[in-house]
């Protein structure tokens, strides 16, 4: 006689220490849950970006507490203020030196489009330099707009066939 | 009443050529490009202007004759006194004058941004590069004749220039400059934005 599995949760007697799942799953379910930032802070969002950081927002709650001041530790760099074409060549090498996977998120009016810097200086939009995955709007963006851009990001992810881009990298 | 007429008469005495400008502040004089050091060096080791407080130049437009005068900001510690000393470039086509940075240090950088800025040249300056924008860019931007938009010129690295395709491009300007309002309690309202929102870069601005 087959009883009935009435537990709601993984049972390791039941299941046989064995998870049944797909591979993008998992991949994505760690991606996810620890993204660790590259704080890219160039303007007046990096303050923002630093509220966010801390206690009273905590990003951390979604898994992107581990700021990395080194890329190739990093896997989203936030791209906090304005970029100066000065700048623009250090923001695309950093890109650069970032291990796959990477994300970009492009945090507040200046990253995004070049705001209202509209001037001989400024790069108009970090996406012209590098691929943006989610933009946040604000100048400078609320803490909690970059914790939603953060949970989109982390939506976005989910969606991702990573596990098709192991077997074949993606240039 | 402050002593500084003192100063501008003793600055005539030495150098004849020097002449009240007018000044809606703090007294103001102009000089030779050719005595502008030394009319410096007087006032700082015989009338008391310590600091150097800035350097700048302003640019008449072209075809203006003299084009590019060079000014300096002056504040003695001692007087509790500015003055402004400011000297017109001979050149009009590649200005130069002689650098203050063997008087005060902090002319050093200074004198680099109005390079910079303004392409004057500061002969003798020990370390005349550019310090705001990069080394081989190839304009001036506060000249007169430069749109505040930019000008279409390759990215400072050609190295990104090449593998990301980007160029410094003219900035849009639609709306005119974006600007604050300050005070706003609502923060949506306080953003800064174009005060002209009547045109943009699809729909052109209206003839006046």
């Amino acid at each position: 006689m087959v009883s009935s599995n009435t537990e709601l949760a993984y049972n390791s007697k039941i299941e046989g220490e064995v998870v049944v799942s797909r591979m993008d799953a998992v991949i994505n379910w760690i991606r996810t849950n620890s993204m660790w930032p590259m704080p890219m802070g160039l303007a007046c969002c990096a303050i923002e970006l630093m509220g966010t950081a801390s206690s009273r927002f905590d990003i951390a709650r979604f898994g992107a507490e581990v700021m990395r001041f080194s890329p190739r530790q990093s896997d989203c760099m936030i791209v906090a203020g304005t970029v100066t074409y000065k700048m623009a060549s250090a923001v695309r090498r950093i890109y650069d030196q970032m291990a796959e996977p990477k994300w970009v998120i492009a945090m507040g009016a200046c990253a995004s489009t070049g705001g209202m810097y509209r001037s001989y200086a400024t790069l108009q939009g970090v996406d012209r330099i590098i691929p943006v995955d989610v933009y946040v709007s604000g100048c400078p963006p609320r803490p909690e707009a970059l914790l939603d851009a953060l949970i989109k990001l982390q939506a976005k992810v989910r969606r991702e066939r990573s596990a098709t881009n192991l077997r074949s990298p993606q240039s | 009443m402050s002593a500084t007429p003192n100063v501008t008469a003793a600055l005539q005495e030495k150098f004849p050529q020097a002449a009240a400008r007018a000044s809606l502040d703090h007294p103001a004089v102009n000089v030779p490009a050719a005595d502008a050091h030394a009319a410096l060096k007087f006032l700082r080791d015989e009338q008391g202007f310590d600091f150097l407080v800035d350097v700048t130049a302003i640019d008449w437009a072209e075809g203006v004759s003299p084009r590019f005068t060079v000014v300096y900001h002056l504040l003695s510690t001692t007087r509790h006194d500015y003055i402004r000393v400011a000297a017109d470039c001979p050149n009009d086509a590649t200005p130069a004058i002689a650098t203050v940075s063997d008087l005060w240090a902090g002319a050093n950088w200074h004198e680099r941004e109005t390079y910079d800025m303004f392409g004057i040249k500061f002969d003798g300056h020990p370390d005349l590069r550019r310090i705001l924008m990069w080394d081989g860019y190839p304009f001036f931007p506060l000249r007169k004749e430069f749109p505040l938009a930019g000008i279409d010129s390759p990215l400072p690295d050609a190295e990104i220039g090449a593998e990301t395709g980007a160029r410094l491009i003219a900035a849009p300007m639609a709306g005119g400059p974006f600007v604050a309002s300050s005070g706003e309690i609502n923060l949506t309202e306080a953003e800064p934005r174009a005060k002209d929102e009547s045109w943009n870069e699809r729909r052109g601005k209206p003839e006046a």
